[in-house]
């Protein structure tokens, strides 16, 4: 039983011991704009002595003069943190706020119900074990109520409280709760939720909010903060098979090699046998170590460092798993993305994931449909904007282990990073690994590419050019194949413009499809060097991100990045074609170096300035180039 | 059956965030301002990485305006650890003089803190840094990231905060950028008391009550700690029994009335108490949104 309050004050070390002994509670707060949320919580804090008089001054000063309740002190202001939020008078950011009784200690993720926030909603959700949604006994339950109950389903919570606020506006008349709750459970159930409380409250007033309010005699539920203090949450604790993603290797000297990790899944004793993931090999437990000494076993969420019997190569990513039930390893997936980048999502663009300590590359396929969050209606799409959330098929460049995100949201959510800005841009949540690459296997075929290659007089490769509109790689590239072919080297040039004409004439001037363009030339341009031919791409092709994919596709030795460099005010003085005229004039939009960036190269293999370099001596020297590098024969 | 308790779970928390950013951090540092705060994640950090030393040095800003004691805990406490100490002083300050007392208390705090704590980044190339601030102590914080990235020019941009899923920390950063690392920011003033008490961490003693000689003025209990304190007419320092809550400059910083002089009576008087901690320090009490502000502009 936890110790009452009042030993405090007559027996602080037996109330301290008790004290010491609570657990934590995680839960999320949502509701609508004008739900009453942040009063809810401020009042939380005030019925839990947690504002102190300082803090009440504050408040009582700033009630007067922002406050939307009169002479009343307004709660909301409490939790209202920054300033620009205050002005507007909502909640823009995800915080965090923190109170304990004497039986828990509670973390709050305070979210915003604004429309364009979900985001942040997403982000408080993902640790949470408890859902407080907010409904306004006025107008019952709105299409925010349903999006926020189906994020909250989506990231793995199945325990919901819906507390029904307001009452005091609707005279506390029973059957307006009853008709908002039948409603609403029946719409939970249908998104997975089956454990849901209601609680009819007025956290204006402050009925049954810490105490069972008079004004609501029909109801014989706990008041909310007793509910919080006692629901049992799952998930917690002990459950599953043993999983601990291996953080940092702790090796001070050369007897000692620790790996050390917080578990996020099941349990591990000294003398388990455990698997390392992705390589699969087994190993034993030898100790688990803490600075508090060692201990025979662990749960989720400590922090330890385990040695194992055999020495065994494990670094930082991979994943210790239970070797009776170890994770499964895939590197292709459907999952669901919810995208937080302000640039749309754009498929087939190289991207970084974060799983676990994990961060490999990966690419996002053009997703299956978008879910419209209020309607739950799939919705097809080709992309994702912000905020937006959709089934995509993820192909990562390498496997790796993981779990599906309802088996164990550590082990089966992911981040998705932004290679240039370094932002998180997107969220994933694995359902299940793809099959496809198993069964579609590569046709053998017994003339291949190095037999090819014995009747040719060259070595094949892609000689990638990539410059401003008018730097002139059309024009250096047209010379350089003129040359390679009087060497008697089987040449083909792919130009952006004769592309565009046919294979890619679907193809607009997007960044989505940009991304897609350059992903299929640079597939046909692996074709080619596979036919044994010297490829030469003259494409703008203005992302780094997509010029690296471009060279991951073939060998190592294979792709010669070539910069046609000449500076905006050159190129658009040169203007061959007038588009940079009609890209001034704004006939023309996504035109690159005007409303659409280019990325340089930072390392090209061979820079070409154009503002020095006439065409021809910019291709011999090119030539001369691939000689070096053992291309072609040298003349 | 193994249970955790929230103790158990904040550190386990905390060891993780500091193994993270350690594994992914090319110069980690520890922004150590000898406070209970820093106590704490002195203590985890040698429970993180155990049995191998600190994998960083601790980074004093300093002022020369904290009270003596507490460096001479500092330097004790450092040296127990093994622990590489640097101490940065704003050579600016040094040749101004900058003191609160000629210069008040925001642009001292200015001057030596924030300006001298970039300096000391940018001087050692250190591109993530520890701090121990906690999400309870101001409602700026609250919205704080545990990993929290900052321009070259050391600037937090509230709004364009990475979102934090699950316990993923994203630690990239562009050239120039730098992170601020958080690793008590679920702890609350209650849990920090209590893990000391539990653990037995070391805290420097004006935390417990004790006579000290004080004066009062503009409603701040203040203690005389060296002679530089120049007293106004009619003040005479007088000896009290005091304590503090928090610990930064002797002239900023506000003592309280206290017969708690032992760690328990301390948490049971935090328990009983009515005003928070922050309500000693002068940074705060400009206006409401003064923190948020100071951030932006590089504050820790």
């Amino acid at each position: 039983m936890p110790a009452p309050s009042g030993l405090i004050s007559t027996d602080i070390d037996a109330y301290l011991r008790s004290y010491e002994q609570r657990d934590l509670l995680r839960f999320i707060t949502c509701g609508s704009v004008d739900d009453g949320k942040s009063t809810l919580i401020g009042r939380l804090l005030y019925e839990s002595h947690l504002i102190f008089d300082d803090q009440l001054e504050a408040l009582e000063r700033d009630s007067k003069t922002v406050g939307t309740q009169g002479a009343d002190l307004d709660f909301a202001l409490l939790v209202d943190g920054l300033a620009a939020e205050r002005e507007q008078g909502i909640t823009i950011d995800v915080a965090y706020r923190f109170f304990s009784t004497d039986r828990r200690k509670f973390i709050v993720a305070d979210t915003p119900g604004h429309e364009q926030y979900t985001r942040n909603m997403v982000t408080g959700a993902s640790t949470a074990d408890v859902a407080v949604i907010l409904a306004d006994a006025r107008k019952g339950i709105l299409t925010q109520t349903r999006r926020h109950t189906f994020l909250v389903s989506l990231l793995g919570i199945r325990t919901v409280v819906l507390a029904v606020n307001k009452l005091d506006l609707v005279g506390y008349e029973e059957s307006i709760a009853q008709h908002i709750a039948d409603e609403y459970r029946q719409f939970a159930s249908s998104v997975g939720i089956n454990q849901v409380t209601v609680i009819p409250i007025s956290a204006l007033q402050g009925v049954n909010v810490t105490e069972t309010g008079r004004e609501t005699p029909w109801y014989d539920g706990p008041p909310l903060l007793e509910y919080l203090e006692t629901v049992q949450v799952g998930g917690r604790g002990p459950i599953g098979p043993f999983r601990m993603p291996v953080q940092w290797v702790n090796r001070p000297d050369s007897e000692f090699r620790g790996f050390a990790g917080q578990i996020v899944g099941g349990s591990v004793a000294q003398g388990d046998t455990i698997r390392i993931l992705p390589s699969g090999q087994t190993a034993t437990v030898e100790r688990i170590i803490t600075a508090d000494g060692d201990l025979p076993s662990a749960i989720a969420s400590q922090s330890v460092t385990l040695t194992l019997t055999q020495e065994i190569d494990v670094s930082r990513g991979d994943m210790l798993a239970s070797a009776h039930d170890p994770a499964a390893v895939a590197d292709q997936f459907e999952a669901d993305i919810i995208w937080m980048g302000e640039q749309p999502m754009l498929p087939g663009r190289p991207y970084l994931v974060k799983l676990g300590t994990r961060t490999v590359g990966a690419t996002i396929a053009q997703p299956k449909y978008k879910i419209n969050v209020n309607t739950l209606e799939h919705v097809a799409a080709r992309t994702l904007e912000l905020n937006e959330i959709g089934v995509c098929n993820v192909n990562f460049d390498r496997v790796v282990p993981y779990d599906s995100y309802t088996a164990n949201r550590e082990t089966g959510g992911f981040i998705v990073i932004d290679r240039l800005t370094n932002t998180t841009v997107g969220a994933g949540l694995i359902h299940f690994a793809l099959r496809r690459a198993d069964n579609v296997h590569r046709q053998l075929v017994e003339v291949d590419k190095a037999r090819r290659t014995t009747l040719a007089a060259h070595q094949p490769c892609v000689i990638w050019f990539t410059g401003l509109s008018g730097s002139g790689k059309s024009t250096i590239a047209n010379l350089t194949e003129q040359q390679l072919h009087g060497l008697r080297c089987r040449t083909y040039l792919l130009d952006g413009d004769n592309v565009r004409l046919g294979l890619n004439k679907d193809l607009g001037f997007t960044d989505a499809d940009r991304v897609e363009n350059i992903r299929r030339v640079a597939e046909v341009a692996r074709l080619m060097v596979d036919a044994g031919l010297i490829v030469l791409v003259a494409f703008i092709s203005p992302f780094a991100a997509e010029r690296a994919m471009a060279r991951a596709l073939v060998g190592p030795d294979e792709f010669i990045e070539v910069h046609i460099d000449a500076p905006l005010a050159i190129a658009e003085g040169r203007d061959p074609k007038g588009l940079y005229k009609k890209a001034r004039r704004g006939l023309l939009t996504n035109f690159t170096g005007i409303d659409s960036p280019y990325e340089p190269p930072e390392q090209p293999d061979f820079r070409i300035d154009t503002t020095i370099t006439p065409a021809g001596v910019a291709a011999e020297s090119l030539v001369a180039f691939l000689a070096s590098r053992g291309i072609t024969i040298a003349k | 059956m193994i249970t955790l308790t929230h103790l158990d779970r904040l550190e386990a928390e905390s060891i993780a965030i500091m193994r993270e950013a350690v594994a992914e951090a090319e110069r980690p540092v520890m922004l150590y301002s000898i406070g209970k705060d820093s106590s704490v994640m002195l203590h985890l950090a040698a429970k993180a990485f155990y049995p191998a030393p600190l994998p960083f040095p601790l980074l004093h800003v300093d002022t020369t305006w904290k009270f003596q004691e507490m460096y001479t805990f500092r330097d004790t406490i450092t040296a127990q650890f093994g622990a590489e100490l640097i101490v940065h002083q704003n050579p600016e300050c040094l040749e101004l003089g900058i003191n609160p007392f000629s210069h008040g208390s925001a642009v001292h705090t200015d001057m030596w803190k924030t300006q001298g704590l970039k300096q000391a980044l940018d001087r050692h190339g250190f591109d993530i840094a520890f701090g121990g601030a906690r999400r309870d102590e101001e409602k700026s914080r609250a919205k704080e990231r545990i990993f929290s990235v900052r321009s070259a020019q050391h600037q937090w941009d509230a709004k364009q905060q990475r979102p934090e899923l699950w316990h993923l920390y994203n630690v990239r950063k562009n050239p120039g950028q730098s992170i601020r690392v958080f690793p008590l920011s679920n702890w609350t003033e209650l849990d920090v008391w209590q893990y000391i008490r539990l653990q037995q961490i070391p805290v420097v003693s004006l935390y417990l009550a004790a006579e000290r000689p004080v004066v009062e003025r503009d409603g701040m209990v203040l203690m005389v700690d060296d002679d530089r304190m120049p007293l106004k007419p009619g003040e005479r320092p007088v000896m009290r029994k005091v304590r503090f809550r928090t610990l930064g400059c002797y002239p900023l910083t506000g003592a309280i009335e206290s017969n708690a002089d032992t760690l328990t009576e301390v948490i049971q008087e935090m328990l009983l108490t009515r005003t928070s901690e922050r309500q000693g320090r002068a940074i705060d009490h400009d206006q409401s949104g003064s923190m948020e502000r100071k951030k932006q502009e590089g504050y820790f």
